[in-house]
């Protein structure tokens, strides 16, 4: 009963921000994807339209295609790398904690700044070669595959970190008194037993690479010929430098939205699968 | 305890919402006189300050309220479409020609029967559909090859030259522009500059020079061709197609550009409009292709060398025939269009504060002398012109026997378009791409983008 009348007290608040600032927006945004608009208070209703445009030319299925191929590419290096750091720095080293701190720092700093930043300075290596980043589209794919493990290995690494000292420290004794070497305890111990954070870590990295908009605008804007242009800055392009088509823009973010749902409840499942408690 | 702190917080909070309610009654009867009625959304950030100390003026002779907010350099569009649909919406903003004017449709008031399009002396260059007239242009402007005569006169008075051209004036088309432009390449140790024209900026957003302005002059003359008689913005407007006839005469004038570049081509697509513009207000450059609002850039560069008094405009020769009767490329993009779904109150408010600026004579000070602005009304007699050496050499160029050059690129299907364009063109510099492609790219969004 009480906890029936306090009902409105505690969750109206976050309710009310839920439903102004996520369900409102999203019912509206689908809605959107159906209709031509300039503004969101005049749209007029064409149906299905704008997801047919919204294959009509190529520059959507290829920003998929990129996408992909970044995000597998960055999520394997991602979590190889700040696996590899996180183990190195829980092993009781001199300066860990200065370590930790300083990978920790990229992630501190905003997109838009590291993308340029990124620009700078790949640009001032191959300006050696005559060129820039935008001469061939595999550059700026490493690019941006190096700016996006920059700025998420320390993030990552800090995860690890928490995951691996979770783990009992008689348990990795007990595997070196049955005689394991390194590998056979990291690949039989503690690798099982970081699986949370091995779900997480992939999750964040999965989403984040997927979504990545800022750095991307930043770094290579979809140059040359938008050959580089990931989902999210496609989307953008198509709302705002086509007169008429933000529809169309809208009816892409929701096919965006529904792709990154499907990939990440799919990752999910899968990971967790391989947990293990203890 | 808890229960007196909590009396006393409620006391807090209703005290505080009730002097919020009382200092709210007279203001929302102030509001319709004194308040922000005109909500101007300006798109030149060179001049944001000069807009807010005109509100401030306008404020202190009339009590009307002017809010002006600034768009950053490229966000126009972005930022109309969030302010639009706001509930304090604003009341002018701009439209860059027919084009724009398609996306902005319901939101233009009909300005027919204003004094301010009354004061328009062409009234050709509005924004009409039907009878109806949706955007007034408000400034006039010009592009072409701005040349630091400084350098130019070094160059003239070399005695070992290739060429027997003996002064800027003498240029009158490609050939002798390409002849004079190579040999200073040629001489550029002893003209001390890193090359004939600033780098041709191709870094992202940054490539509207070339892309929309350069790109005017080629489908300026299509255009022309399809139909003499009436202006080409519109035939350009109604196109379908196009076939980009005149594309050699684009890479002629391009590649020109490139070769003689202070930049390396393969470094040009790092540098921007800035850089350009400091390459040649720094005197590492001779000529760099640009407007007359461009001059603001140049003498704010700290340490320039150019002399105000040695500037002036050559127009973009590409090598057609009877070029030398062409002109400078003068038009508008600025268009002032007046919000329809706000009150009709603002609407007259918004429309009595651009007549006051463009019409009173402290207005019309603001304009010639913080502004800047050439403008296309009657109003401003012909000593009122602003007096930057740039507007003034553009003025020249209109007094005298040419062919101007209209801005067609403002009939350009979409930014899409500007875009690709620009981006083929990048890859035809850095040599990734071949220039029938470029050509073909052109032609494939044009049709794709007006469909």
């Amino acid at each position: 009963m009480s906890l029936k009348k306090y009902f409105p007290v505690f969750v109206m608040p976050t309710l009310i921000a839920f439903l102004i600032a996520f369900v409102i927006p999203f019912v509206l945004g689908i809605f959107l994807s159906f209709t031509e608009f300039t503004t969101i208070l005049d749209a007029q209703w064409t149906g299905i339209s704008n997801y047919i445009k919204a294959f009509s030319n190529d520059d959507f299925l290829n920003a998929l295609w990129f996408t992909v191929k970044f995000t597998a590419v960055s999520v394997v290096t991602i979590n190889l790398a700040a696996f590899a750091l996180a183990n190195i720095l829980t092993k009781g080293l001199k300066g860990t904690n200065l370590f930790r701190t300083v990978f920790f720092m990229p992630n501190l700093i905003g997109g838009i700044v590291l993308g340029y930043i990124w620009q700078l300075i790949i640009n001032g290596v191959l300006k050696f070669f005559g060129v820039t980043i935008t001469y061939d589209p595999a550059y700026g794919f490493w690019g941006l595959v190096i700016l996006i493990n920059w700025q998420l290995i320390g993030y990552m690494m800090v995860i690890y970190i928490a995951g691996l000292q979770n783990i009992p420290s008689d348990l990795q004794e007990a595997a070196k008194v049955d005689g394991a070497n390194r590998w056979q305890t990291l690949r039989n111990v503690t690798l099982p037993l970081v699986m949370p954070s091995v779900t997480i870590c992939t999750f964040l990295t999965l989403t984040n690479s997927f979504k990545l908009f800022d750095q991307n605008l930043a770094l290579t804007a979809g140059a040359p010929s938008g050959q580089t242009a990931m989902l999210s800055l496609d989307i953008y392009n198509t709302f705002y430098s086509k007169v008429g088509w933000e529809g169309v823009g809208q009816a892409k973010a929701v096919i965006f939205f529904v792709i990154v749902a499907v990939i990440s409840f799919t990752q999910l499942i899968l990971t967790r699968k391989n947990e293990v408690e203890h | 305890m808890k229960k007196i702190a909590s009396v006393i917080l409620c006391a807090v909070m209703l005290f505080m919402l009730a002097s919020c309610g009382n200092k709210d009654n007279p203001q929302t009867d102030t509001a319709n006189k004194g308040g922000a009625q005109v909500y101007f959304l300006n798109f030149k950030p060179e001049v944001s300050d000069v807009y807010k100390e005109i509100a401030s003026a306008y404020e202190k002779e009339t009590g009307v309220k002017v809010k002006v907010v600034t768009a950053a350099s490229d966000t126009y569009e972005t930022t109309l479409k969030s302010e639009i649909s706001k509930s304090e919406a604003p009341t002018i903003f701009q439209i860059n020609g027919p084009v724009g004017f398609q996306g902005w449709k319901n939101y233009c008031l009909d300005l027919k029967d204003t004094r301010l399009y009354s004061y328009l002396i062409d009234k050709d260059l509005a924004v009409t559909e039907g009878d109806g007239v949706y955007g007034i242009p408000y400034v006039i402007e010009g592009y072409g090859i701005i040349y630091n005569g400084d350098i130019m006169d070094k160059y003239f008075a070399l005695s070992d030259r290739a060429t027997d051209i003996s002064s800027v004036d003498e240029i009158n088309n490609f050939q002798k522009l390409k002849a004079v432009v190579e040999d200073m390449t040629k001489n550029k140790k002893a003209l001390g500059i890193d090359g004939v024209f600033a780098s041709t900026s191709m870094s992202g957003g940054e490539s509207w020079r070339w892309d929309s302005h350069l790109a005017s002059v080629p489908f300026y003359y299509e255009m022309k061709e399809k139909d003499n008689d009436s202006s080409t913005l519109s035939v350009a407007y109604s196109a379908k197609e196009t076939e980009f006839k005149y594309h050699n005469n684009f890479k002629n004038l391009l590649d020109l550009y490139i070769n003689n570049s202070v930049s390396d081509k393969g470094l040009l697509s790092g540098k921007s409009v800035n850089d350009s513009m400091s390459e040649f207000a720094l005197g590492k450059a001779a000529m760099v292709q640009n407007g007359n609002w461009a001059w603001a850039e140049i003498s704010n560069v700290g340490g320039n060398k150019v002399d105000a008094k040695n500037i002036g405009y050559l127009p973009l020769y590409m090598g057609f025939d009877g070029e030398e009767k062409q002109g400078l490329c003068i038009g508008t993009e600025n268009y002032f269009a007046i919000n329809s779904k706000v009150s009709a109150d603002k609407q007259k408010a918004s429309i009595e504060f651009l007549e006051w600026l463009f019409s009173s004579e402290t207005g019309k000070k603001y304009v010639n002398e913080k502004l800047k602005f050439m403008t296309p009304f009657n109003t401003f007699q012909e000593n009122e012109t602003p007096e930057d050496p740039l507007a003034q050499s553009v003025l020249d160029w209109m007094n005298r026997d040419v062919e101007t050059i209209e801005w067609t690129f403002s009939s350009f299907p979409s930014q899409e378009f500007k875009n690709s364009f620009g981006d083929a063109m990048l890859e035809y510099i850095q040599g990734t791409n071949s220039w029938e492609n470029v050509r073909k790219s052109v032609i494939d969004s044009w049709k794709r983008e007006r469909a």
